[in-house]
């Protein structure tokens, strides 16, 4: 569906856009772990003893690199950060994603994330994951909170190894905020009633799309922000 | 208190008089009053009870139809302990606050018959948490280390979990309390009654329930059919909560320890601000121009700090104890007995002050929808069932109503405001199309769970409160305000001052209004006569 005929949905008064979605980031959000530290899970676990070596050192030692681009752009930080899987085989990622959940991601579930989400569900919102992070990583975690949808970045591959890119469009920013929107029109519901909940000043174009936003946990900057704006600031830990 | 004494607390402005104090938020006006004007003042502090934990021991012994409470008590038995949150009293009491000593006996009773599984929940229905250090101040530090936060919390009408329903009235209102305090064999209650509004079956039937229960009474429907408030004999709100409470005391057993307050709301060196100001001596005078200078030089924010830590050297007036109607009936005599002023008269213009504090912004700001709640709900309330004001008379309410919320304890009053307001004031409208969405808003449930705010439900509440008082008056002018925003979303009209207020409300009045004041706080409630 392009832009404009999405638009002109919208317009017409035959269309009832009724119910709301929430729509949640991952990493920092729900959950305190981040794209790092899944990636260091992998670098901590490669088949050899130098290859271990190799993939933490050379992690560890860009991490002053990484923290300088994702101050500027989440985008940017995602797209060079993803590089560091090329060469990787698709079966050894899958094999240990279940094991990535649940030894790294599950226990840092924030204890409010579970309520939150329950608490939604409630309410009748669907729920959506929208992140960053890898589909691999992102599909047990929603499997697990019991949200329906999820939009995450999936790695693209060649003769089954990882090239070190992003299949199709690069899910940060101001992608996440398209989606939705696309998300709520095909789904019929109402953007000024839908929820969405990030850490993240890089989430900005998402907070900003839907009538409900909330920060959770966030950064100096996001919160100024929120504080302008008057969204909930929620606290998990 | 005789007859004799009640009337020197109606004062008539002559030309002679000295002007008046007027709370106007954190600070004070001095305004001279147009001849003719009636000045009510509260009633002087009852006589506080000599020997208060003899009083509260002898309340336990010798219960108001009820077994004394040693006789219920036995080994291993399961005991709640409920009590009234930071809403009461108002502003909180010097400690030892009256809940610490009254836990502190009833603790000591229930160890010495061998009662060892005890919880204490702060029944705040959807009221907003309190912070571990308004805790230990109300029950102490004693009890605090003890039992906090395991076995002494706030109570969580949102919990999945933790809210049980105990069955239904005979017209089908859900009662749906705290799983704790219904599983117990046996609750107690720890009251605080400062208005007659509060205690009886209000208690546990509200303090310890959820949203779906509070849905019966707390509605626009209820309040325009309710003339006051504060009346529980005539409130229609009061039929309903007491018909919950009958089938609460049918499925639980509930021993009510109530308290009685007087009005001392200030000690001695703020106690001129109770006075008829014809009677005030210099040394009066120079401690209310201190004041003013004290807080002319204080940012808005500073000077409620300074408020806030000023507490109330209240004296406990009564202490009742036993089964929910009985205590409350002496509960109710007593606060009567503090709390009435015979008025003869409706008038056509009432003047109040709106001060820093009502029981929904302890430690925070009175924000425009608490400003609403305070002269619509609270002040028009505080009658017999007969208001001072006259219907469609005007109502100068004397505060800057400053566009300013607490996003920590008032998050949803901000959405309310700002997003609802605008749209429409009609409660009826409010209640239908947005209530369920704000109660039901995730954010707002969590910051209510974990965080220290207002449910998103209350402030529905608060604009329901206002309700009756708004059905009532003709206009409402907000004299003082420094913004014209807030009085134009609440429906008020702006004057700069007061005088300039009274001229506006003379426009739509008869040619000698009647013009009364209202001297509060301390709080008093008009018994208006014909």
């Amino acid at each position: 569906m392009s832009g404009l005929q999405m638009y002109e949905d919208l317009q017409r008064p035959e269309v009832m856009h009724h119910g709301a979605a929430a729509f949640y980031d991952l990493d920092g959000t729900l959950c305190s772990t981040n794209v790092v530290h899944s990636y260091a899970f992998y670098a901590r676990n490669a088949p050899t003893i130098l290859g271990k070596f190799k993939k933490t050192s050379s992690l560890l030692a860009s991490i002053p690199f990484f923290l300088a681009a994702d101050f500027y752009s989440r985008k940017l930080f995602n797209e060079l950060f993803y590089r560091r899987y090329k060469g990787e085989s698709e079966d050894r990622l899958a094999a240990m994603a279940q094991e990535l959940f649940h030894e790294v991601i599950k226990p840092s579930i924030f204890d409010q994330a579970y309520h939150l989400v329950s608490q939604s569900r409630r309410a009748g919102h669907r729920q959506v994951l929208v992140t960053g992070a890898l589909d691999l990583l992102a599909k047990p975690f929603a499997e697990h909170m019991g949200i329906e949808y999820v939009l995450a970045n999936q790695l693209e591959y060649v003769n089954g190894y990882a090239t070190g890119r992003i299949q199709g469009e690069l899910v940060a920013g101001a992608t996440k905020a398209a989606w939705i929107r696309r998300f709520t029109v095909e789904h019929r519901l109402d953007l000024e009633s839908c929820f969405a909940y990030s850490d993240s000043m890089s989430d900005y174009p998402m907070l900003a799309v839907v009538g409900k936003p909330s920060v959770v946990n966030p950064d100096k900057r996001l919160k100024n922000i929120a504080r302008q704006f008057d969204w909930p600031i929620l606290k998990f830990s | 208190m005789p007859m004799h004494d009640l009337e020197q607390h109606v004062v008539t402005i002559d030309k002679d008089s000295a002007p008046r104090i007027i709370h106007f938020g954190e600070d004070f006006w001095l305004e001279d009053l147009p001849e003719g004007t009636r000045v009510i003042y509260p009633p002087a502090p009852l006589e506080g009870l000599e020997n208060v934990d003899a009083a509260i021991r002898h309340s336990l012994n010798f219960p108001l139809g009820a077994d004394p409470l040693h006789a219920q008590l036995k080994p291993g038995m399961k005991v709640t302990i409920a009590m009234d949150d930071i809403s009461l009293p108002l502003p909180p009491m010097v400690t030892p606050d009256i809940r610490e000593r009254i836990l502190t006996i009833v603790l000591q009773m229930l160890a010495d018959y061998g009662v060892d599984d005890i919880h204490m929940i702060i029944a705040t229905c959807l009221h907003r948490r309190m912070t571990d250090a308004e805790i230990k101040r109300m029950v102490g530090s004693t009890i605090f280390r003890e039992y906090h936060p395991d076995r002494l919390y706030n109570h969580d009408a949102e919990d999945p979990n933790g809210i049980v329903n105990i069955g239904e009235t005979e017209l089908g209102e859900p009662i749906e309390l705290n799983r704790r305090a219904v599983e117990s064999d046996l609750i107690i209650y720890v009251n605080i009654n400062l208005v007659p509004m509060d205690g009886g079956h209000k208690s546990v039937g509200v303090g310890l329930c959820n949203y779906r229960t509070l849905k019966a009474h707390h509605n626009p429907k209820v309040m325009r059919k309710t003339d006051s408030y504060m009346e529980p004999k005539s409130s229609h709100m009061h039929s309903i909560v007491n018909r919950i409470g009958k089938v609460v005391n049918e499925k639980l057993n509930v021993f009510h320890i109530e308290t009685v307050l007087n009005n001392k709301m200030y000690g001695e060196q703020l106690s001129f601000l109770t006075k008829n100001e014809d009677h005030f001596t210099d040394l009066d005078w120079l401690k209310f121009d201190g004041l003013r200078f004290a807080l002319k030089k204080l940012p808005s924010a500073a000077k409620r700090k300074m408020m806030f830590s000023i507490p109330s050297p209240y004296d406990v007036v009564a202490v009742n104890a036993g089964s929910t109607e009985p205590v409350h009936e002496k509960t109710l005599e007593r606060c009567f007995e503090q709390y009435i002023v015979p008025v003869k008269g409706q008038a056509d213009v009432v003047i109040t002050g709106i001060p820093y504090v009502s029981p929904y912004n302890v430690n925070s700001v009175l924000n425009p929808l608490l400003v609403q709640v305070m002269g619509l709900g609270y002040f028009h309330n505080m009658n017999m069932g007969t208001p001072v004001l006259k219907k469609g008379g005007t109502l100068i309410l004397c505060h800057p109503c400053y566009d300013t919320f607490d996003p920590e304890h008032h998050p949803s009053y901000i959405e309310f405001f700002n997003r609802l307001l605008p749209e429409t004031r009609d409660a009826m409208t409010l209640h239908r199309k947005y209530e369920k969405e704000f109660a039901e808003n995730p954010s707002y449930v969590d910051r209510y769970r974990f965080g220290n705010a207002y449910h998103g439900a209350h402030p529905f509440y608060m604009w329901y409160w206002g309700e009756g008082g708004r059905q009532w008056t003709g206009r409402v002018i907000a004299a003082g305000a420094t913004n014209s925003r807030v009085p134009e979303l609440l429906g008020w009209e702006q004057a700069a001052t007061l005088n300039e207020a009274i001229a506006m409300a003379r426009t739509s009045a008869p040619a000698q209004p009647d013009i009364t004041m209202l001297h509060h706080p301390p709080i008093f409630m008009c018994d208006v006569q014909e």
